[in-house]
């Protein structure tokens, strides 16, 4: 599952400054901005070699790698999965992936 | 299943980082080992504009913008607020840049540090001021390019030594981390949770725009800056037992390290040499500080 909340992905516009809220703490995340369109190059696992070592998802800046738990072999494990919506292409899980399973595939736009 | 780091995720992704932001992976850790509970007083960096526009914030913890110079006198005032209100189990915390801690805020800094206020003081170093264009600072190293060190006069000082200021401060703990040795990290802010008074971390946080590298190359340097004895990974406590948290037996050469980076590419053999000379000296002051020599 994902770590953070889908429904707060809004948002909020203000026409003029006496629509702010009158308050000084942040309401909203910024999961409205969708990184993902700064990627040029596209980071995808291939879960055969993958060895659930969760180098990855250690390492990701944004955080655009989640886990979710599945069974390998008969034994709890914890799978990597990139959200295209927020990753931006920095490539570090590729480079830090030590069996290299992480493939860059130029992005086409 | 027993993860190597806390499985919470307490910022969110969406942020304004720069791909492969060494800054944006040290707040993310951070906020691991810290956990909702926590304040932040962010003086103006990178991470001012990382967290993006109000009424949007990326770190889902309340976060105080305040003056370049005034992150840890921001975050004394939160704590005496606190402590007014009788809320003991929060975590105030500044936060600030290289520039915001060596430079114009050490001054406040070392106030809280001689108050012994109950904060967490956390420098992200990314060794500039990148928010404003790669001027150098007082953490940018020997030998390197900024905007302001050009490649005809490159910075001829070394890096500050910061940890010996707070260390001379005599407060409870001081750390350094990066974020190539996560578990590390998390393991140092926990520590710090758990300890009263002025707590100091310093975190080395690579940066691919100012540092002129590879957004990929973002934690083999971080990885390479300890390995190579640039970066020693160090915890000290009221500032006179120190301790090494790993002892580099076999250091990769500093070149290995150099050579990676955009902005030491226009040093020459005898300049290299140079710094590996001041890197091997400084660690000799170190492993005796630690009493390993
Ligand atoms: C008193 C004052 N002087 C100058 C500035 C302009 N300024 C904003 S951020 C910044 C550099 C910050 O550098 P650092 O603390 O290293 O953080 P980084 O941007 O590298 O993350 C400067 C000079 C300012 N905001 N206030
Ligand atoms: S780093 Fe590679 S092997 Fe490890 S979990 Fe990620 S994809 Fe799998
Ligand atoms: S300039 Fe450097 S520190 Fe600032 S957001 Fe970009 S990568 Fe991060
Ligand atoms: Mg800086």
């Amino acid at each position: 599952m994902k770590p953070w909340k889908p429904d707060i992905d809004r948002k909020m516009v203000f026409k003029s400054v006496r629509e702010y809220p009158p308050m000084a703490v942040s309401l909203y995340t910024m999961m409205f901005n969708k990184t993902g369109t700064w990627r040029t190059v596209r980071p995808v696992i291939n879960y055969e070699k993958c060895v659930y070592c969760l180098m990855c998802w250690k390492f990701c800046p944004e955080p655009a790698i989640y886990l979710e738990p599945i069974e390998v072999k008969g034994k709890e494990r914890m799978k990597p999965i990139i959200d295209y919506d927020y990753c931006k292409g920095c490539m570090i899980c590729a480079e830090e992936c030590p069996v290299k399973a992480i493939e860059g595939v130029e992005e086409e736009r | 299943m027993r993860l190597p780091l806390p499985e919470r995720e307490v910022m969110t992704p969406g942020h304004l980082a720069c791909q492969g932001c060494g800054a944006a992976l040290t707040m993310r850790l951070a906020l691991k080992a810290l956990g909702p509970r926590t304040v932040l007083s962010i003086p103006a960096c990178c991470w001012s504009v990382i967290d993006g526009p109000f009424p949007h914030s990326t770190v889902n913890v309340p976060l105080f913008h305040t003056a370049f110079e005034t992150a840890a006198s921001t975050a004394s005032g939160i704590r005496a607020a606190f402590e007014i209100l009788g809320k003991e189990d929060v975590n105030v915390v500044a936060w600030a840049g290289d520039g915001g801690t060596y430079d114009i805020g050490i001054q406040a800094l070392s106030g809280a540090a001689e108050r012994n206020d109950n904060i967490i003081y956390i420098c992200y170093d990314n060794e500039a001021y990148m928010n404003t264009g790669i001027q150098r600072s007082a953490a940018t190293p020997l030998g390197a390019w900024t905007t302001t060190t050009p490649v005809k006069h490159p910075k001829s000082e070394p890096k500050k030594d910061m940890v010996s200021i707070l260390a001379a401060h005599r407060i409870p703990y001081i750390a350094t981390a990066t974020i190539a040795y996560p578990e590390d990290l998390v393991r140092k802010l926990e520590r710090a949770k758990e300890t009263k008074g002025t707590k100091f971390i310093l975190i080395l946080s690579p940066c691919p725009p100012g540092w002129k590298t590879r957004p990929e190359d973002t934690v083999k340097l971080s990885r390479l800056a300890v390995q190579s004895r640039v970066f020693p990974l160090l915890e000290i406590e009221n500032g006179e037992k120190w301790i090494l948290n790993m002892n580099i037996k076999k250091p990769v050469p500093v070149v290995e390290y150099l050579k990676l980076q955009g902005r030491f590419r226009h040093l020459k053999e005898e300049d290299i040499q140079r710094i590996q000379e001041y890197v091997d000296k400084e660690w000799e002051r170190i492993l005796k500080r630690c009493g390993l020599a």
